[in-house]
């Protein structure tokens, strides 16, 4: 084994690629805010479709980080061996987590303090009856909303931000030991990624409905936190796969074996479907009970982003089913980033179809530069991060128990 | 074709391991030796391709069955629900099969997965005769234990040559189990 590559250093080329989309990205951001117009005949404010793309953005990549800390807890909690040799890459994944939170945070307080207007329960008066805001539906829960929506907000964060750590110092640790004869730290994660699955799997639910349904704030499902989840889940598998394809073929990561990478191809085949399940039972119950307060949600989409959500459907649905069905098309390095980029675009796009009928509504004009442009700004940020990360620890683990079978993994 | 009758000699050759096993597989692959097959106590990922089984064609089974799963459903739901006996529930008509397709699609996903599933397992069951009392075919019960066997019938001429080669290999046992007359009509073209 070449063990000078286990040390990544990132390639000048790709820091001045995140360089380059982070300042297309800002270049696009700032034009946008100076071009959001208000619009008084629609009821529409200024800079209302910026902020919701910054939203977007910010919420896509969290997203991201958080389902590869969920999926490296997994490999922990089942005592997974295949994906040994890729835990560096899932964690440095996982690492852009306090990134994600930190402008998730900074938008929920230009929210509070009303410089933008994406949650309609923000509104000053909206619970109170002689006010002109007043909202009788928002009113009837607000409890829900205002503190105990921000302490539930602060407590998602210092959770998920406790275990990533956790988790990424013990891996550490265990590396700097001559031989860890006991796997204690393998058992200190064992155990910390079985409650994090724990706690995951309450707070992904709850923080979508927090964080994104609460945008539509008058309608709800039970079944959106795993919409999302199964949404945030695909895109990490993409990234981490995508990445760890760019690595080999810069000649990092030689030993991990092309089985590894064809399982990487069964999850995102896998998930998309996981995905579509969950996007069409949310569709097809709606649709089915045809109760207006429901109804509304997919109203403003069918009347007003048609396009968008047919496009969604197929690029996350019909074009993994058929691009990635074969064994060979998952064992064909080239075709998986090919295809994983299309669906990572695609998911993107998902969640600008979720976050936008709420806050921009009937003024949607169809994509444009601006959700381009702040797609391309996080994407340089996300990718400035996770190289680093990279650089911060050796590629491969040591005194990992599972080291050798994946290390010969082959199916 | 002019093929004569030929002898075939069977043999075991017997492993505790499986990587001296895997080893002596690609030896007698290397020296043009067809493995007829090989029992394990475990599943050994990736041997097909070490003992020259061809690729599985399950894969195109299950696309047929799942579209004949698919066209079934479609079939019967459009003469149920269209053509027999139009509905109207909860103000979505059945007029025509477009008008209430979402309610259709989890029919049309189980039956096509119920056909897939239940056609793959009957297929590899037909194809590996496991049938009701069907009788075992292990060649020796040790390899349901630990043993690793390799199972061989070959002409006089590669006999000795794969008995060879097994014992250099670190067979634990090489067993010579006899041989048995194949008439010409079913002697195979067995160069791969």
């Amino acid at each position: 084994m070449n063990t000078d590559k286990l040390n990544f250093t990132v390639p000048s080329k790709a820091r001045l690629f995140s360089f380059a989309l982070m300042g297309l990205g800002l270049l696009s951001i700032i034009l946008m805010f100076i071009m959001d117009k208000e619009n008084h005949e629609e009821n529409y404010h200024a800079g209302t479709r910026a902020w919701s793309n910054l939203f977007a953005g910010s919420f896509f990549f969290m997203a991201l980080s958080l389902a590869a800390a969920f999926f490296l807890g997994l490999q922990y909690a089942a005592e997974a061996g295949w994906s040994t040799t890729i835990k560096r890459v899932i964690e440095a994944v996982m690492m852009y987590l306090p990134w994600g939170l930190s402008f998730m945070m900074l938008l929920f307080l230009v929210g509070q303090f009303h410089g933008h207007h994406m949650y309609h329960w923000m509104t000053e008066g909206v619970a109170d009856p002689e006010n002109a805001n007043y909202d009788a539906v928002i009113a009837a829960k607000i409890g829900y909303f205002g503190v105990f929506w921000w302490i539930r907000t602060i407590l998602y964060m210092a959770g998920w931000l406790w275990f990533t750590f956790k988790l990424r110092r013990n891996s550490i640790e265990a590396d700097k030991m001559d031989i860890d004869v006991n796997n204690s730290y393998h058992w200190k994660n064992i155990k910390l990624g079985a409650w994090f699955m724990v706690l995951f799997a309450v707070t992904s639910s709850t923080s979508s409905w927090d964080w994104l349904m609460s945008i539509d704030t008058h309608w709800f499902s039970t079944l959106f936190g795993w919409y999302i989840f199964s949404g945030m889940w695909i895109s990490a598998i993409v990234a981490i796969t995508i990445l760890v394809i760019w690595m080999k073929k810069i000649g990092y990561l030689e030993y991990v074996t092309e089985s590894t990478i064809h399982d990487m191809g069964k999850w995102m085949f896998a998930i998309s479907f996981l995905w579509t399940y969950l996007y069409f039972s949310q569709f097809m119950l709606i649709w089915y009970a045809d109760i207006p307060e429901e109804v509304v949600y997919y109203q403003t989409r069918w009347e007003s982003y048609k396009a968008l959500m047919w496009t969604v459907l197929f690029v996350n649905f019909a074009f993994p089913m058929i691009m990635l069905m074969s064994r060979d098309c998952k064992r064909n390095f080239f075709f998986l980033m090919f295809v994983g980029t299309i669906i990572f675009v695609g998911h993107y796009l998902d969640l600008i179809m979720i976050v936008m009928p709420g806050t921009v509504g009937h003024s949607w004009t169809g994509l444009s530069w601006m959700e381009f442009g702040t797609f391309f700004f996080f994407l340089g940020l996300f990718i400035y991060v996770v190289l680093n990360a990279l650089t911060k620890a050796p590629l491969l683990v040591k005194n990992h128990p599972f080291l050798q079978e994946s290390l010969h993994h082959s199916t | 074709m002019g093929a004569t009758a030929t002898n075939k000699h069977i043999i075991h050759g017997v492993f505790s391991d499986e990587v001296p096993m895997l080893e002596a597989c690609k030896k007698l692959r290397a020296s043009g030796i067809r493995i007829k097959d090989v029992y394990t106590p475990m599943p050994i990922h990736g041997i097909d391709g070490i003992i020259g089984v061809p690729r599985t064609r399950i894969a195109i089974c299950a696309f047929i069955y799942g579209i004949t799963g698919t066209s079934l459903a479609t079939l019967m739901m459009w003469y149920m629900m269209v053509h027999d006996w139009p509905n109207d529930i909860g103000g979505k008509p059945t007029w025509a099969y477009y008008f209430a397709v979402p309610a259709f699609i989890p029919i049309t996903f189980e039956a096509t997965v119920f056909c897939a599933a239940h056609g793959m397992a009957l297929t590899y069951f037909l194809r590996c005769w496991l049938v009701p009392g069907a009788k075992a075919k292990n060649p020796d019960p040790r390899t349901t234990d630990d043993k690793f066997l390799i199972y061989l019938e070959l002409n006089d001429e590669q006999s000795g040559k794969a008995q060879e080669i097994l014992r250099n290999n670190a067979a634990e046992e090489v067993n010579y189990k006899g041989a048995f007359i194949v008439p010409p009509a079913y002697v195979l073209d067995e160069t791969h």
